[in-house]
């Protein structure tokens, strides 16, 4: 895989809403790919975490999704804006805990409440915005450059 | 008995009486630590790379959560077995999977008493 001079590398994944069956291959593409520029291994874990955390929402509450990974020589960034019923209360949802999950998604190992806590905790910034009857959008970024880490 | 900080694949699974649903060529894999949960989002949360995974959740999400936090191997409790999606991921990912009669406390009491510690047993390094 190789990385264009000015964005990086730029690519795009398309998650179905209720694919409870494919759920989870998103991130684990993305590692893939991680794994195969050579990212530090640290910072694969993190990321993929957050990818898989955030894949699994938008498949359990959302119709469809698109995450987008960038990765530049400075940072690794992924977007996820989904089409869906988006969140009425963002500091509800980020607490620990909370959780409309149904039973079905809690059988599949998710729904516990701490999804959004936990891709906030490991990536180095994090932002989440959401318009309720629409959908919802995440900004996940790693810092590659070492001093910049947090 | 000298208590054992670290024990091999091929031990765990005849302390548990395991059957080997894949892997059988890394038994010699060595362990140091392991964590047991039916959630994945405690996993992914909690675990650390190396765990050994042990759980009762059978579906793939179980193999794909082991990959995404580079578990050592899983250890699936009450004689479950995961579907052929997650075998085929876990045979591509080289990640042993394990199938012990044992109930979740029973088998974590087990490898306890072994020595072995848990996740939280291990200096952090944040
Ligand atoms: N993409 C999304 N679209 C709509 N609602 C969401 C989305 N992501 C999260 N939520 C809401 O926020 C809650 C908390 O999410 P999270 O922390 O991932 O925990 P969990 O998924 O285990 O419930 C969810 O139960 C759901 O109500
Ligand atoms: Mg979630």
């Amino acid at each position: 895989m190789k990385m264009s001079e000015e964005n990086g590398l730029l690519q795009r994944f398309e998650i179905t809403g209720g694919d409870f069956g494919n759920a989870g291959k998103t991130s684990t593409s993305i590692k893939e790919i991680l794994q195969e520029i050579g990212i530090d291994s640290s910072i694969i874990i993190r990321a993929s975490i957050a990818a898989y955390e955030a894949e699994m929402n938008v498949v359990m509450y959302a119709r469809r999704g698109v995450l987008t990974l960038n990765i530049t020589p400075e940072k690794l960034h992924l977007k996820l804006e989904d089409e869906g019923p988006g969140i009425e209360n963002l500091d509800m949802a980020m607490q620990e805990g909370f959780s409309t999950a149904t039973d079905e998604m809690r059988e599949m190992g998710f729904g516990a409440g701490m999804g959004l806590p936990n891709i906030k905790r490991n990536a180095d910034k994090f932002d989440i915005s959401s318009i309720p009857g629409k959908g919802t959008s995440l900004g996940i970024t790693f810092c590659l450059n070492q001093t910049e880490k947090k | 008995m000298p208590k054992k900080t670290k024990m091999t694949l091929k031990e765990i699974k005849e302390l548990l009486q395991a059957e080997v649903i894949t892997g059988e060529d890394c038994l010699d894999r060595e362990i140091r630590f392991a964590g047991g949960s039916d959630l994945m989002s405690d996993v992914l949360a909690f675990g650390k790379p190396g765990i050994l995974l042990l759980t009762g959740l059978s579906n793939s999400q179980s193999v794909r959560t082991a990959n995404i936090i580079d578990a050592k191997a899983i250890v699936y409790v009450r004689g479950k077995k995961p579907d052929k999606m997650g075998i085929e991921l876990a045979r591509g990912k080289g990640i042993p999977l394990l199938s012990t009669k044992f109930m979740m406390y029973t088998t974590c009491g087990l490898l306890f008493s072994q020595g072995l510690p848990g996740v939280n047993g291990l200096p952090h390094k944040e």
